[in-house]
């Protein structure tokens, strides 16, 4: 019954979500390289990838910070060294950044507040649903799953139709039920927050429920029919075999759940644009704005390495929390 | 791999659902069970299906809640396929050749990258692997800024190259094939090896053609992800006649306000091409993410 099962389990060598991955395999790397190995080849075979990773991932890991740490508007030529103070002045009040940076980052935070918790509990229902074996399974769960192939920015243009105030789809649709008032969905609080919300688990509802999916097909028939035998009733079923046997996946979908609202962008851009005023105005919107429309790169810069020490702080604070469980 | 079966309702490993006891679960529930799953298909599809009966309206026709036009028309089609200012099928063709392009890449770099660090010993081995592991986690909001810097030093800015290049030096690639790579069994690779193949040989036809569905999998993952982007194409691309489809939509909503069957158009397009291929290979892209949920 201990979550241990899931982990150690015979999963297939590629198969499995989540934070077991990373240790799989890893005994028989390099089983056959002892000998062709070692002289230029490897390198040869590298070259081409460590050229982009070099380029594109690597440099400006560290670029970010040098970029941070000037005054750095891209249109002008001089870009003149000034230490931390884009930094301070995002912590200082009455500056010109730090008031709408700490905005950004209150509606970023209150983004992931409230999409988290749908984001994770409704598909989990759903996904215990479809692990029962009845026909049109498979239809279904590519029913649920089939927004997630789209892209933000359909998402976002198509609910900003279906929630136009006026002639959208959703108020019709109120009206024929007897909510006769126009709901402000694109330009009021706190309606707006719906707006970005519901389309959300509408796009990614399918993705968390495949997850978890995987990890329910994980957990041994034998427990359910044990606690059967026991006498437990489904909710017992739930509460004692399911909920334990997928708490490493339950971790992981939390974790990459509030990254990913962190990460929000396409949404507030073009269904609410960050109206009213800018209550919906993400981070990485403010971060896009600042340094790629207004090019004012060095706050920005700033900008988004905060932002990214906040978010790896979350992942190491879930992974921590989950590795401490699990050993116990 | 065995994963390639696990949707499978068939034989009796796969049953796993707690009402499938002695007797069943009865009727009346069972019936409650599909109308709620009915309720949800709905509530998940009808947004898609009316973003394409709308496509199919005109924009005054748009403002009224009719599933069905009264007078279907194809003029959203037609005007925008000829508007100068929002070249949807020059859009369509450049997502095409972006999404194709970078595909390409990633393939040919990650699987020879994904190669070395799975079967061959070199110094740095452990370092390397660990580095670029690491880079996974990090969230590529931070690489926003310093890559545009970089792009347009390059000269890319405003160019499909923009938007082939950079995304293709992503961690997930060589993670996801060094993954499958060592899973592979080493007997073929020794066997040819004593046939004096050498390790590009090696790597060419005895690697690859095993590591087909592993490579079809992150081809598609990787087709739909630079399809879908919308961030980073939006801030380097700004000529009309160069954008990708994504930003395209945002500047179809800028330039048509609430004309949204115009709008809509855009919509469709850019969804079809990736309901096709999640309808033709649904189970590799379902399965492929469900396996590596990293990507999201």
């Amino acid at each position: 019954m201990t979550s241990t099962d899931l982990g150690g389990r015979a999963a297939p060598p590629a198969a499995g979500p989540g934070a077991g991955q990373l240790r799989r395999g890893r005994g028989r790397l390099g089983a056959a390289g002892g000998r062709g190995g070692g002289g230029i080849v490897p390198y040869l075979f590298l070259a081409p990838y460590l050229l982009l990773f070099g380029l594109f991932v690597l440099a400006p890991s560290v670029y970010v910070i040098w970029i941070s740490l000037h005054d750095w508007d891209f249109l002008l030529p001089g870009k003149p060294f000034v230490g931390l103070q884009n930094y301070l002045n995002l912590f200082k009040s009455g500056t010109v950044t730090s008031e709408p940076f700490w905005q950004a980052m209150t509606a970023t935070g209150k983004f992931v507040l409230y999409s988290v918790p749908l984001l994770v509990a409704v598909p989990l229902a759903v996904a215990v649903m479809l692990n029962q074996r009845f026909p049109g399974r498979n239809f279904f769960r590519a029913a649920y799953f089939a927004p997630y192939v789209l892209g933000v920015a359909v998402v976002g243009i198509l609910w900003r139709f279906l929630l136009d105030p006026n002639i959208g789809l959703v108020n019709h649709m109120l009206d024929r039920i007897g909510i006769t008032t126009d709901i402000p969905w694109t330009t009021q609080t706190p309606w707006v927050w719906a707006a970005l919300v519901g389309p959300t688990v509408w796009w990614t509802l399918g993705f968390n429920a495949v997850i978890y999916l995987a990890g329910l097909q994980d957990i041994p028939r034998e427990l359910y029919e044990a606690a059967k035998v026991d006498g437990a009733s489904r909710w017992q079923q739930f509460r004692n075999v399911t909920l334990p046997g997928l708490r490493p996946v339950l971790v992981f979908v939390v974790t990459i759940t509030i990254l990913a609202s962190a990460n929000v962008f396409g949404q507030p851009y073009l269904i609410t644009q960050g109206r009213p005023g800018r209550e919906t105005r993400s981070a990485i919107m403010l971060i896009g704005q600042e340094g790629l429309r207004d090019f004012r790169m060095g706050n920005a810069a700033a900008m988004s390495f905060l932002l990214t020490l906040a978010l790896m702080l979350i992942s190491v604070a879930n992974f921590l929390l989950f590795r401490e469980r699990k050993e116990r | 791999m065995a994963t390639a079966t696990t949707s499978r309702p068939a034989g009796s490993q796969q049953t796993r659902a707690p009402a499938r006891g002695t007797k069943g679960p009865p009727l009346a529930q069972r019936a409650g069970a599909y109308a709620g799953l009915l309720l949800l298909t709905v509530l998940f599809v009808s947004p898609l299906v009316f973003m394409v009966t709308t496509s199919f309206k005109t924009n005054f026709e748009a403002a009224q809640p009719t599933w069905i036009p009264k007078e279907p028309t194809t003029e959203g089609y037609s005007f925008i396929f000829n508007a100068t200012q929002t070249p949807v099928l020059r859009w369509f063709l450049n997502s095409l050749l972006a999404a194709a392009g970078q595909t390409l890449l990633i393939l040919l770099t990650a699987s020879m990258a994904a190669y070395a660090l799975a079967r061959m010993e070199f110094v740095g081995k452990r370092l390397l692997t660990a580095l670029i592991i690491a880079t996974i986690f990090i969230p590529p909001i931070v690489l926003l800024i310093p890559n545009y810097v970089i792009v347009a030093e390059l000269g890319w800015l405003d160019s499909l190259t923009a938007v082939i290049v950079p995304g293709a030096a992503g961690a997930f690639g060589v993670f996801f094939l060094r993954q499958f790579f060592v899973s592979l069994p080493t007997e073929l690779e020794e066997a040819a090896r004593l046939d004096g193949a050498n390790r590009f040989q090696i790597f060419y036809k005895v690697i690859l053609p095993l590591s087909k569905p592993a490579l079809a999998t992150l081809a598609l993952l990787s087709f739909l992800t630079n399809w879908n982007d919308f961030l980073w194409p939006l801030y380097v691309l700004f000529s009309p006649e160069r954008l990708t489809l994504q930003p395209g939509l945002s500047t179809l909503q800028s330039a048509f306000a609430t004309d949204y069957a115009t709008i809509m158009v855009g919509g469709v397009i850019a969804s079809v091409p990736v309901l096709i291929l999640f309808v033709v290979a649904q189970r590799f892209i379902i399965e492929g993410v469900s396996r590596s949920g990293l990507k999201g």
